[in-house]
């Protein structure tokens, strides 16, 4: 039932992921700025929850998420919000704490009206190649499904 | 030796590194070929080609004096692998999140917590 996910490697500092929502964007806006929704499904996979869930959702807002497996196991991320558009547009930036703190990633996300429902789209910035490779390989961190060409293909299209 | 999913990402971290894939992903080639395109040594490029073998990504046979390469399906498969895992873990959160958005109405404010 899973909407399909895409995930396109843009030049050589953009990561740009699209999925669609059975949900008006005012919905998926709110499940992405209120702490109390946030918390509910930024979880990753399955036995994770999140204990610690700060979102400032006003410019220069913090961020902070903390996770645990309830094994002792647990990593952080922080980071601050830049701007927001109600219900359309969130910019903001965030760094892993795993817990060596990864590069900062600067991420815009919208939402857009798409028949009933919305359609995501989260443009990242990286610093640089390697630290959004770093990134996909620390596992892109955020609740996001990796829909991925095979990195096969990848390497032989040169696009990776 | 198994190559850890560490130096497996730092060998593909190295644009030069990636593009010697792209090339051996065509056909097996040797130092010299391979060092052909690039404007670097074949010391240079021998450094390159340790990393990438050591990181699992490429294989040598020894034909008699020379040292064709070729690409590793298996290193590129554990990554491939590696990726399905996490895209199978990372889905779960969106999946969630339909669930989340499917129990909101758009009329309704955010649940109140009962005492």
């Amino acid at each position: 039932m899973s909407a399909p996910l895409t995930l396109v490697i843009e030049g050589d500092r953009h990561v740009v992921i699209t999925r669609h929502f059975a949900a008006p964007p005012e919905l998926v806006w709110r499940a992405h700025t209120e702490a109390a929704i946030v918390q509910k499904w930024v979880l990753g996979p399955d036995g994770w929850t999140m204990p610690v869930c700060v979102c400032e959702a006003r410019p220069g807002g913090k961020i902070h998420y903390e996770w645990s497996n309830g094994k002792g196991g647990g990593f952080s991320l922080t980071g601050e919000f830049v701007s927001l558009t109600p219900f359309s547009r969130i910019e903001h930036v965030e760094r892993m704490h795993l817990p060596a703190t990864t590069p900062d990633n600067h991420i815009v996300t919208t939402f857009a009206p798409d028949g009933a429902g919305t359609l995501m789209t989260m443009r990242m910035e990286l610093p640089n190649e390697e630290a959004r490779t770093a990134m996909l390989a620390s596992g892109m961190d955020k609740g996001m499904e990796i829909s991925y060409a095979r990195l096969e293909n990848m390497i032989q299209a040169g696009a990776l | 030796m198994i190559p850890t999913l560490d130096a497996t990402f730092a060998a593909l971290a190295d644009p030069t590194r990636r593009a010697l894939l792209a090339r051996l992903a065509r056909e097996e080639a040797t130092v010299m070929e391979l060092a052909q395109p690039f404007s670097m040594s074949q010391p240079a490029i021998s450094r390159h080609l340790k990393v990438l073998e050591e990181a699992g990504l490429i294989l040598r046979r020894v034909d008699g004096t020379r040292r064709p390469c070729r690409l590793a399906p298996g290193g590129v498969a554990a990554i491939d692998q590696w990726l399905d895992m996490l895209r199978q873990a990372l889905a779960r959160n969106y999946d969630r999140l339909d669930q989340v958005l499917a129990e909101m109405t758009p009329t309704t404010n955010p649940k109140r917590k009962s005492p």
